[in-house]
């Protein structure tokens, strides 16, 4: 493999094949500009190809193209592309009303071809430029022929995306909201608990993982399970570090979700101090474990709406954080 | 220029790059990239890393694979050449989460992948 042909799309500029796609503000991207890169020509080719040879006779090709609905086929010979033939091409001949002969004599013999791992925005560059119908697409490591693409192939595969993730979100928000219309009460939560062993750091996140299957099994955004994991696994981490266990208690109400995590000690002597970034009692075991840096409880702070922290030396700590789950606007408190 | 739209990369493509090793999960290398956190420090990581992104660490311990769980990391890459602990592939196997390695440091890595218009985390897009 040649270095310039490992890489998929080798880095091209998008910008200079956005054509119609470019909106006015170029900042800003529709869904459908998003697809067009994200896709490749091999997302929405047709892998499926009818070929003719260049002897196949025109009068024959009439049979191929309405038999199979298509609008023009490769040219293959011996293995190679040859050329393309289109339904252009044959009503030209119709037209001209001269006798049947070869493909050979119509075809276009300088064909624009894609690369199967091109974004998809460049075929819809290529089909604009060039008025073509049709581009016969090339696999770039091997140079053979692995499908062609036209202007319907795209737009069908687009629709298609469209529909499968506007489907999956539909999902989410039936899921989300449906659990609390099905339960009658004035006030409505579902609780869950886990408990946390102390000092056991093999095991430290296993409650918060726990707590992300379970938001995400009752159809939460995953942008408020990721803050609510994120929260829950922070003061897993510290109850591990410093206590001897405790436990981390999730109440899903239909507008936010509460977490509490407690222990039985040893307290935080200064909670002021403790939340300040970059502050940290952590010894160096914990530090090697990646952790301990004074930044749990600052974290913990910016993943919350809410956040309440009561503690008492030898008692033991509480700690409280409400996320609202209305509010899936990327968080950037504190950042 | 091109900006607001970001560069994604392809697991496969990564590894290329980095010349890195498959640990464990190497059925879903056609996962896609779009951002990279280089760093050591599980909190920061917690904090600045988006969803999506590939985690560069010298840390081979379990709780490097929770961390990625909980902030929804699509892959670990090891740098330094560092062999983690037969746990924490077992905690990604679980998690289908790939987990790689590469004999590059971590300041090499991370320049590698910028230069081939992957992003920072904390770059607002």
């Amino acid at each position: 493999m040649k270095p310039n042909e490992s890489k998929p799309s080798s880095g091209a500029d998008p910008s200079e094949n956005s054509g119609a796609f470019a909106g006015p503000d170029s900042t800003r991207y529709t869904k459908i500009q998003e697809l067009v890169y994200e896709l490749k020509v091999s997302d929405a080719m047709m892998r499926n190809i009818i070929t003719t040879t260049p002897d196949t006779s025109m009068s024959e090709l009439r049979e191929i193209l309405r038999a199979n609905r298509i609008s023009g086929t490769p040219v293959m010979e011996g293995g190679k592309m040859v050329g393309v033939i289109s339904i252009e091409d044959f009503i030209m001949w119709l037209g001209s009303g001269k006798a049947d002969c070869p493909i050979k004599e119509k075809m276009t013999t300088e064909v624009d071809t894609m690369y199967a791992n091109e974004p998809l925005v460049h075929a819809i560059g290529k089909l604009d430029k060039t008025g073509y119908g049709r581009l016969p697409v090339i696999d770039r490591q091997s140079g053979k022929l692995i499908g062609i693409i036209t202007k319907g192939d795209i737009i069908e595969r687009l629709l298609h995306k469209l529909e499968i993730e506007y489907h999956e979100e539909e999902i989410h928000r039936y899921r989300a909201s449906h659990i609390f219309e099905d339960i009658i009460g004035d006030k409505v939560a579902l609780t869950f608990q886990s408990s946390v062993k102390g000092k056991d750091f093999s095991r430290a996140g296993e409650a918060s993982s726990g707590l992300k299957k379970t938001l995400e099994r009752l159809g939460i955004h995953p942008q408020i399970v990721r803050r609510a994991a994120i929260a829950s696994y922070e003061a897993e981490i510290n109850v591990v570090i410093y206590t001897d266990g405790g436990t981390i208690t999730a109440s899903v109400q239909p507008d936010k979700i509460r977490i509490d995590v407690n222990d039985t000690g040893p307290g935080i002597s200064d909670v002021d101090k403790a939340m300040q970034p970059g502050y940290s009692t952590a010894s160096e075991w914990v530090r090697e474990m990646g952790f301990g840096a004074g930044m749990g409880l600052v974290n913990i702070k910016k993943c919350a709406d809410k956040m309440e922290l009561v503690s008492t030396v030898d008692k033991g700590t509480h700690l409280r954080i409400y996320i609202d789950i209305n509010n899936t606007q990327e968080h950037s408190k504190a950042g | 220029m091109t900006k607001g739209l970001r560069n994604k990369m392809k697991l496969e493509q990564l590894k290329e790059i980095l010349q890195a090793k498959v640990l464990c999960c190497g059925d879903h290398l056609d996962r896609e990239i779009e951002m990279v956190c280089g760093s050591d420090l599980m909190s920061d990581v917690l904090a600045f890393i988006k969803a999506d992104s590939l985690l560069l660490t010298g840390l081979t311990n379990p709780q490097v694979v929770r961390t990625a769980e909980m902030a929804e990391i699509t892959a670990v890459c090891f740098v330094r050449g560092k062999q983690p602990h037969a746990e924490t592939i077992k905690l990604a196997e679980a998690r289908k989460m790939p987990l790689l390695t590469t004999g590059l440091s971590m300041f090499e890595s991370c320049g590698r992948l910028y230069r081939e218009g992957l992003h920072s985390c904390d770059e607002t897009k």
